[in-house]
């Protein structure tokens, strides 16, 4: 056995060169090997044969203008149809000559939504930016005083109903949801049993059950003489809904909180509502916010069903837009445009989490 | 104890605790008094109910039987009794358990602010005051995540002084440690015993034991066994469960 002792440090070293340039990364990324050279080509020959001649339907052969249907069909998309529609498809039976106010509504929306990103708004007077914004859009909606007409609800359609339904939806199914999760780990049994008896019935029912229950059962349990506008029953509806499945995200996370964390805040002498707010809550939250915006997304879409109670959401108001005589047959372009307004609201929930995801791991990357 | 002055009363006392866990006997009559300014070391095999004796303190665990006061509060069923120890007593876990998505300096003032109602301001200048006592003033703004086990544990530490308890209680603190970092962490609860706090620590450092203690507890199979001073407890243990255990931990 020879004796080793290493007396001369050895000094600290550049890492060995990585590939770098355009021809660099081509071959570490695109060409690395037999396989990967295959499917890059397999790639390319696809995207050769599939994009042009979406291309060419979309935007070459595309119809931009025309003064009814029969003269838009053509080899290519018809967007002269989406120029003719897209008033109807957004705004519905809301009074053409008030077409300012839900455009305000969805205005609000847009610029409440950013303003909640921002992380430094979180607290109380975003809650209250929050009613008071939510108060403006209702008073828009509804009108009858300041010269604007009454438009009843049966008449909001489209984004703005849309808008209404799922960002209510959430902000007061996420809450309920986060007590439904509380309650579901309570120590009290009855408290337990209630969350658990909910949250089963809830799940274990399609939202098109709920909202029929909502319109047509409902009614016939209140006394007569009295009723609560459909719009309201079916948000309602979706508040429970959403409460329900978000509750079960939020468990999730609340599971995956050590045993020690809760010991550490009961020994500092924290309340159960100081523990949770302060140290359970937004571990939990943070740890769970792909399941979290998964589920909002799909209470977004969800929306859609309205149409079972006849109220009249953006995709339903594209349907219904396919329904003129003077316009007919043109489907795809309908779907392709109120698909790329859901997409859009959905691609930036799915961006916006990955940000806080990232926010929120800052403490924990070394 | 309406005859005791309360100076002269033990800071903790248990009497006759008994404690199962389901069928399982885990806390068997113990009797335990520490008076201010006193620090016990309790040791023992594992699973001899140490641990749990120590959490019964600050009602993380509840005994069944038996009779725990600490400060001259009778740990209860009352939540304003059960929060008021608390209060007064800080606790070190093995895991340190310190908040991972706070920064260290917000783990510091965290109940300061909440639990004791403290100006942020100067629960800040308290925390601060305790990183510097525990010798990492300058990690204030990390994270615990970035910190060497070593620092978690002694900005737990200081996370429970923050709160100017009259008791510690020290659970295995260095049991989850690396070697060499025991030494950093020890070197800080000798401090805080030369100061005087009243402590009970469940630890297996006979070295430490020896220096800080006043008294040695001795626990196998949830009842305490012996209970001496350091000097005789290590000299001449009285049971042979005591010498085998001392035996075995203080052979290498």
């Amino acid at each position: 056995m020879t004796y080793i002792v290493q007396d001369i440090p050895v000094a600290a070293q550049a890492p060995p060169p990585r590939p770098s340039g355009v021809i660099g990364w081509l071959k570490a990324n695109l060409f690395n090997g037999i396989t990967s050279t295959i499917l890059t080509l397999l790639c390319v020959a696809l995207f050769a044969i599939a994009i042009p001649p979406v291309i060419r339907w979309g935007l070459i052969d595309a119809i931009w203008q025309a003064p009814n249907g029969p003269a838009c069909h053509g080899n290519g998309a018809c967007w002269a149809f989406i120029g003719e529609k897209f008033r109807f498809i957004l705004f519905g039976f809301f009074p053409v000559a008030e077409t300012w106010r839900p455009i305000v509504v969805v205005g609000i929306f847009l610029l409440m939504i950013i303003a909640s990103c921002n992380r430094r708004m979180w607290g109380r007077r975003l809650g209250i930016l929050w009613i008071l914004g939510l108060f403006v859009v209702f008073a828009l909606m509804r009108g009858g005083f300041a010269g604007m007409s009454q438009v009843e609800t049966a008449q909001w359609s489209g984004l703005p109903l849309t808008l209404i339904l799922a960002v209510v939806g959430m902000l007061f199914g996420f809450p309920f949801g986060v007590l439904l999760a509380l309650g579901r780990r309570s120590k009290l049994p009855a408290v337990r049993a209630i969350c658990v008896g909910y949250i089963e019935l809830i799940r274990g029912v399609p939202l098109i059950t709920l909202l029929f229950m909502a319109s047509l059962m409902l009614p016939l349990f209140l006394p007569a003489g009295v009723t609560i506008d459909k719009l309201v029953r079916a948000q309602v509806a979706f508040i429970l809904f959403a409460g329900a499945y978000l509750a079960e995200v939020v468990r999730g996370g609340l599971q995956a909180i050590p045993r020690g964390q809760i010991e550490a805040a009961d020994a500092l002498g924290l309340s159960y509502i100081q523990r949770t707010r302060l140290i359970v809550l937004p571990q939990a939250l943070s740890m769970v916010i792909p399941p979290l915006v998964n589920t909002f997304i799909g209470i977004f879409k969800d929306t859609a069903l309205v149409i079972i109670i006849s109220l009249f959401d953006l995709l339903t108001m594209a349907e219904t837009s396919l329904t003129d005589a003077n316009w007919q047959g043109f489907y795809v372009e309908a779907y392709i445009f109120v698909g790329v307004i859901y997409w859009s609201f959905c691609f930036f929930m799915s961006r916006y989490s990955q940000l806080l995801e990232r926010e929120f791991n800052r403490g924990k990357r070394r | 104890m309406s005859d005791s002055k309360p100076s002269s009363a033990p800071m903790i006392e248990l009497q006759a605790v008994n404690k199962w866990y389901g069928e399982f006997h885990v806390l068997r009559d113990i009797n335990l008094q520490v008076a201010r300014g006193e620090k016990v070391v309790v040791c023992g095999p594992s699973g001899s109910g140490k641990s749990t004796m120590i959490r019964c303190i600050n009602r993380l665990e509840e005994h069944q039987q038996g009779r725990i006061t600490v400060a001259g509060i009778e740990l209860n069923a009352d939540l304003k009794n059960i929060d008021a120890v608390r209060r007064e007593v800080g606790m070190v876990f093995q895991q340190f358990n310190l908040f991972p998505h706070l920064t260290v300096l917000q783990n510091l003032t965290l109940a300061p602010i909440w639990v004791r109602k403290l100006p942020k301001k100067e629960a800040e200048e308290t925390a601060r005051y305790y990183l510097e006592r525990v010798r990492i003033p300058d990690q204030a703004d990390k994270y615990p995540g970035q910190l060497s086990g070593g620092q978690q544990q002694r900005v737990a530490i200081a996370r429970s002084l923050c709160m100017k308890p009259e008791i510690m209680l020290f659970d295995e603190p260095t049991s989850a440690l690396d070697p060499e970092m025991i030494k950093e962490v020890l070197d800080v609860m000798v401090g805080l015993a030369e100061e005087g706090m009243t402590m009970v620590c469940v630890t297996h450092e006979m070295g430490f034991a020896r220096t800080v203690a006043d008294m040695m507890v001795f626990m196998d199979r949830g009842e305490v066994i012996e209970r001496a001073p350091p000097k005789d407890f290590f000299a001449n243990p009285k049971s042979d469960r005591t010498r085998a255990f001392l035996s075995q931990i203080l052979a290498h």
